[in-house]
């Protein structure tokens, strides 16, 4: 346990290292000259050469990489071209709203489409297996802001059910904080939702007409062990799925938060990209590899408990 | 043309397998599964190599073909050194040595009709279309399918038939060698029965040779002119087919052949007594 | 092996030509592909379509509400919007296509290199893709987007990366699936090198999935593409839809359909793409339609009502017959039929068969593949697949006929008076949990044994069917047994609860010789211990010869004869049980004795050499049947 682990870390490493690296020379080739975009009409040369020396971008690229990534190696994700405050706390500040939407989605999917999955599996041919069929068709090809947007106009703008827009601490009032996040949590989840719903119904389906389903209800079984039996050994696809739409999910969050006027990472990174702030745009994607990692090495290790061939001795 | 019936004569070995090692595993961590293997076939015989799961007996076949590296001895076809045989080397051998698969859903590309697969090998070295058609007439016949078969797909004939395409296309090239992988396993009774006869008769036909791998005893004792048993890696003994199956020295090769039930209730109590003879013996 | 039918049935192979057509007759087939056929069109046509161009300002519609002139109106800084639409149509696509052009370049080499080669070529890649797949690709279209002047292509091509992974990840599991199969070894012993192994072998079986995933992806790299442009990245002036529903996003309380037009045609088109992939993959994969059990439960109704009334539901003779009166057999199955759901249709597998076995008595079922000997046990254990179902005059189980039981109390026989034995012992151990769990869950839940019971129980069982060290394997998973133990596990947990008959079915076939043997025995001296009737199905006449006292020989769902072992072999009555037990290769002739005897023969026909070259070769009777075999 101890050796995957500090596998599964290094392994960790070496991918955020990448991405970063990546990240970094593409954000560099695609914003040749920041202080343009940072200091919009009223740049000036003067202007730019004097804020090309405070930020850093007067020296080569690769001087200017290696001071950030052995930043980033302190934690230190340097500060913001824009409003020169450290990268890190501005992301703290709106990673929380991203987090509670993406991961209330995340909850909705595997809840609900477990759910709708287990009934369609158990009982394939029936309405609700033919719901799931045909909700994993369309609604997983369209994309969370159009649901956003039919949501927005049903239930905030016609029903007035939901607040249209803004969000609520849940400091302030749980209650709000909730409503806050129910729209767009469901928009994001809806694709999930049926996605996880039809490969957990496809999944039983394929694990009930195996050799050993047949003879576990030979030994006189109740239903609902049979039921455990085929869940533990079908779980695993759609949990891999899980864990692949949560980085899905934060790409999804970016434009509904914009819809729902949420203050979380999605403005914040499209700001940012407006801007030419590199080290907001580094930080912000260093930040979601992170947790991509963190999901995965938990998905490994639940994999690992489901099923004992795939675990790792 | 020696077409003969009786066991061929000496005249030098077709194939000679030679001390052949094969690991799997890492190369850290091998895992030998065949132990300096050596045996020979000579021109127009049919050499069975008998033996349970997990004895080797199909990855010495596979050795020979190629599809799995040699990692000691050598194997020598028609004088010339096969062992480490790659690429274009190994490619010019298409034409002398063939192969049957136990598989008989897994061993046709389900996407290519009969006559295209059996077209192939005849493709692959260049043959004209008018060459192909006229060969691959001939082994249809051989295998005793009509020319019906030629545009329909795998999926659509019974596992012995399927058996037969496969012999069809190992046929094609006419070689001097075919591996027989368990060819009959996965076939029903009576269907083995018949395809055992086609194997029987078309090397009467065409002199070729056969390394027949199966794990049955009643199978290789049908076909065989000499038997091998292979027990872990290694073979345990070879001999004339009718003693090797009916009178084995070797003391697992006596468990083996006590241990296949007979087809007769009398006889079958007088083998069990004398396996379970054999068993408390072993265990002891 | 022991239910062909209820495997999906593979018609590519056959009508392979006729899959557009046949898509085309399905109706979301048909409507789909017409949707996607005028979307082009309009794409393609957009110049001469649109009314208006669509970047003309003309103040005086504003904001105006659908027209004659203006079909749908202008929009809020007064253009058409119809044209506007029309024009977007086609940059919607050509994002798309360029979208998908960049995936499929990138995702399906790769991904047949990986899954061909595999080594360090799979490793590499699937790395790669894997660490594509954990970047949220909007951060980076975000960033490419910024200041590259908003180019539109390198956008749309930046979508194809992050798209690759998927079809990577498909082609390298449907090569890696292909690559083992014994058609490309027997390509390799053919002579085709990799490129063509690659080219005639390996790339058809990817088309089809590929050409599915396309149609969710480009679905998808529209929404991509209008999410880009609702953020107003990608847009510049091109009337794209994703501007336009930002643009009536702003306005939705005023002029909610300044929204609705370009999200119709946003949803439309990726519907119409989904619903296009899905029948696709339909048509490429039929399975056998699952009948609901409402139906089954309508259709049995529905036989017993007219068997009620005299008719019978299908007139054929049952084959068979019974040696001991009902309430003294252990089974005694009358007239069982069975039949299965298939895409052709329902087919009948057993004809209405009837046999008994005794209590203490071990009957043979023999028959070949498709004889319906497994359809018959798993019958008398209602535990058919979901496309099989069966109808039997009366099934007595102990005495008792159980055809008029529901389905629970059924299920309640099942561990206590039958108990199982399959055939392939590896795939029937639930991999998930520990064999001591599968042991001891039946009798907990079942028998209500305590935990400690159930343990100890499930260690005497497992001493008594000969494994060497019962806590070790109790604490082992299926994968960590070789096939012996598996089976002495399974004949294990079969016994637990001492059934009054043990069901087995082709229990040996899946083992070695030597270790059938030892199965054999213990099952011989499990059957006198407890004095169960044991049902015993197999192919293998030596397996008869060794442990049955009668014998069912079966052949295409019917009887065909049924007798006392001894007599059987000494005097079979019927044909095919004599070609069946000829066909067991016991005390056939040699090779050597077959070698002798062609030479003799040949002598004696044509004196002088023997050559081989001039013999017809005369097929024998069996080789004829085969032939016919196919013209059916």
């Amino acid at each position: 346990m101890l050796t995957f682990t500090l596998k599964r870390l290094v392994s960790g490493v070496i991918l955020l290292v990448v991405v970063a690296t990546a990240t970094f020379f593409l954000a560099h080739a695609a914003i040749p000259d920041p202080t343009l975009g940072l200091l919009g009409s009223a740049a000036t040369p003067e202007a730019q050469q004097a804020l090309a020396a405070k930020i850093g971008t007067d020296r080569p690229v690769i001087v200017q990489f290696g001071d950030w990534i052995a930043g980033l190696f302190r934690g230190d994700l340097g500060d913001s071209w824009k409003n020169f405050q450290p990268v890190g706390a501005q992301i703290a500040l709106k990673l929380p709203v991203t987090l509670s939407v993406v991961t209330a989605a995340v909850l909705l999917s595997a809840v609900l489409g477990g759910l709708l999955g287990v009934l369609a599996g158990l009982r394939p041919g029936t309405w609700i297996d033919k719901l799931v069929k045909a909700g994993a068709v369309v609604l997983f090809a369209l994309p969370g802001f159009w649901v956003a947007l039919l949501l927005v106009m049903t239930f905030a703008v016609q029903l007035k059910w939901f607040p249209a827009v803004g969000y609520v601490q849940p400091q302030e009032s749980v209650g709000g904080w909730l409503q806050s996040i129910t729209l767009p949590a469901i928009s994001l989840a809806l694709g999930a939702v049926v996605m996880i719903a039809e490969q957990l119904r496809n999944a039983i389906i394929r694990a009930d007409g195996l050799d050993y389903m047949r003879t576990l209800r030979s030994r006189g079984l109740p239903q609902w062990r049979i039921v455990v039996h085929l869940l533990r050994n079908s779980a695993p696809p759609s949990l891999t799925i899980l864990a692949l739409m949560f980085v899905g999910l934060l790409s999804g969050a970016i434009i509904v938060e914009q819809i729902f006027a949420l203050p979380g990472i999605g403005p914040l990174t499209q700001a940012s990209s407006q801007n030419g702030d590199i080290p907001m745009l580094l930080g912000i994607t260093v930040v979601t590899v992170v947790f991509v990692v963190i999901i995965n090495f938990l998905l490994d290790i639940l994999l690992g408990w489901i099923n004992p061939k795939a675990r790792v001795k | 043309m020696s077409a003969t019936a009786s066991a061929p004569a000496a005249r030098g070995p077709l194939l000679e397998a030679k001390d052949v090692v094969v690991e799997y595993g890492t190369r850290r961590k091998p895992d030998r599964v065949l132990h300096e293997v050596s045996l020979e076939i000579a021109p127009g015989e049919c050499l069975g190599l008998v033996g349970e799961s997990g004895s080797g007996k199909s990855t010495l076949g596979k050795a020979i073909l190629g599809l799995v590296p040699v990692a000691g001895g050598s194997i020598t076809f028609d004088g010339r050194d096969i062992t480490h045989a790659t690429g274009r080397d190994r490619r010019s051998l298409a034409a002398d040595i063939q192969v049957v698969f136990q598989d008989p859903y897994g061993s046709l590309d389900p996407l290519m009709t009969v006559g295209d697969i059996l077209a192939e090998p005849l493709a692959t070295a260049g043959a004209s279309r008018a060459e192909a058609k006229a060969v691959v007439g001939e082994m249809l016949d051989r295998v005793r399918l009509p020319k019906q078969v030629l545009d329909r797909y795998p999926s659509e004939f019974s596992g012995g038939q399927r058996q037969r395409i496969a012999i069809a296309r190992a046929l094609v090239r006419r070689p001097k060698l075919i591996i027989c992988d368990e060819p009959v396993s996965a076939l029903d009774l009576t269907t083995q029965a018949t395809i055992l006869d086609l194997f029987i008769e078309l090397q009467r036909d065409t002199g070729v040779s056969y390394l027949f791998v199966s794990h049955d005893l009643g199978v290789v004792r049908r076909v065989c002119h000499r038997v091998a048993v292979m027990y872990r890696g290694r073979i345990v003994e070879t001999g004339d087919g009718e003693h090797v199956t009916g009178d084995p020295q070797d003391a697992y090769s006596r468990r083996l052949l006590m241990a296949s039930p007979v087809a007769d209730p009398a006889l079958q109590v007088e083998r069990r007594a004398a396996w379970l003879a054999l068993r408390s013996e072993h265990a002891a | 092996m022991t239910s062909p039918l209820t495997e999906n049935i593979d018609t590519r192979a056959s009508r392979r030509g006729s899959t557009f057509v046949r898509l085309l007759k399905r109706p979301a087939g048909a409507v789909s592909f017409g949707i996607l056929v005028l979307i082009v069109l309009v794409a393609v046509f957009a110049p001469l379509l649109a009314p208006y161009d669509p970047n003309f300002v003309d103040l005086s519609i504003t904001r105006a509400p659908p027209s004659p002139e203006h079909l749908l109106g202008g929009d809020t800084t007064g253009r058409d919007v119809l044209s506007r639409l029309i024009w977007g149509t086609q940059i919607t696509l050509w994002g798309a296509l360029v979208a998908i052009v960049t995936s499929l370049v990138i995702g399906v080499p790769s991904g047949l290199a990986a899954g061909y080669f595999g080594g360090a070529t799979d490793r590499i890649g699937t790395w790669i893709s894997d660490a594509v797949q954990s970047v949220p690709g909007m951060i980076i279209l975000l960033i490419v987007g910024a200041n590259t002047g908003n180019d539109f292509n390198l956008l749309m091509v930046t979508v194809g990366v992050f798209m690759a992974p998927g079809y990577f990840r498909l082609t390298r599991a449907t090569v890696l699936a292909v690559r083992n199969e014994a058609y490309v070894d027997a390509a390799k012993v053919s002579g085709l090198s990799h490129a063509r192994i690659m080219g005639r072998h390996v790339i058809r079986p990817v088309v089809a999935p590929i050409v599915i995933q396309s149609a969710l992806t480009a679905g998808m790299a529209m929404g991509m593409q209008a999410g880009l442009q609702f953020l107003g990245i990608g847009g510049g002036t091109t009337p794209g839809w994703g501007a336009a529903m930002n643009e009536g996003f702003r306005v939705m309380r005023t002029d909610p359909l300044l929204l609705l037009w370009p999200s119709l045609a946003l949803g439309i088109s990726i519907a119409a793409l989904a619903v296009l992939g899905s029948t696709l993959a339909d048509v490429v994969s039929v399975t056998a339609p699952l009948p609901s059990r409402k139906a089954r439960r309508a259709r049995r109704a529905a036989e017993r009502a007219a068997a009620a009334l005299g008719e019978p539901a299908v007139v054929t003779a049952s084959t068979g017959a019974v040696a001991h009166a009902a309430v003294d057999s252990a089974v005694q199955i009358e007239n069982l039929r069975v039949r299965y759901e298939t895409a052709d249709g329902e087919v009948e597998v057993v004809h209405g068969i009837t046999l008994d076995v005794a209590p203490g008595e071990v009957l043979g079922i023999v028959g070949e593949s498709g004889s319906g000997k497994s359809q018959t046990v798993f019958s008398v254990l209602d535990l058919l697949p979901k496309t099989g179902s069966y109808t039997a005059d009366a099934i007595w189980i102990g005495g008792e006929d159980v055809t008029s039981l529901g389905r629970r109390d059924r299920a309640r026989l099942l561990g206590r008076e039958i108990g199982y034995v399959p055939q392939e012992p590896m795939t029937n151990l639930d991999p998930s949990f520990t064999i001591g769990h599968q042991l001891t869950e039946p009798l907990r839940a079942v028998h209500g044994l305590s935990g400690a019971e159930a343990k100890a129980r499930a260690l005497a069982m497992l001493e008594r069917v000969g494994i060497a060290d019962p806590p070790r394997v109790m604490r082992a998973y299926p994968h960590e047994l070789s096939g012996g133990m598996a089976q002495r596990v399974l004949i294990a947990g079969a016994i637990a609860a001492k059934p009054s008959v043990l069901v087995a079915d082709e229990p040996t076939t899946a083992l070695d010789v030597t270790v059938q043997a030892e199965v054999l025995e213990l099952l011989r001296e499990l059957q006198q211990e407890y004095r169960m009737a044991l049902v015993i199905v197999t192919h293998n006449f030596g397996v008869v010869a060794d442990i049955c006292d009668r014998v069912v020989v079966m052949r295409h769902g019917s009887i065909v004869e049924i007798g006392e072992v001894s007599q059987l072999f000494s005097n079979p009555e019927d044909d095919y049980t004599r070609e069946l037990i000829a066909a067991s290769l016991d005390g056939a002739e040699s090779r050597a004795e077959l070698d002798r005897a062609f030479v003799a023969a040949h002598a004696a026909a044509s004196p002088g050499a023997v050559d081989g070259a001039g013999l017809a070769p005369d097929p024998d009777a069996s080789t004829e049947a085969d032939r016919k075999e196919v013209r059916a």
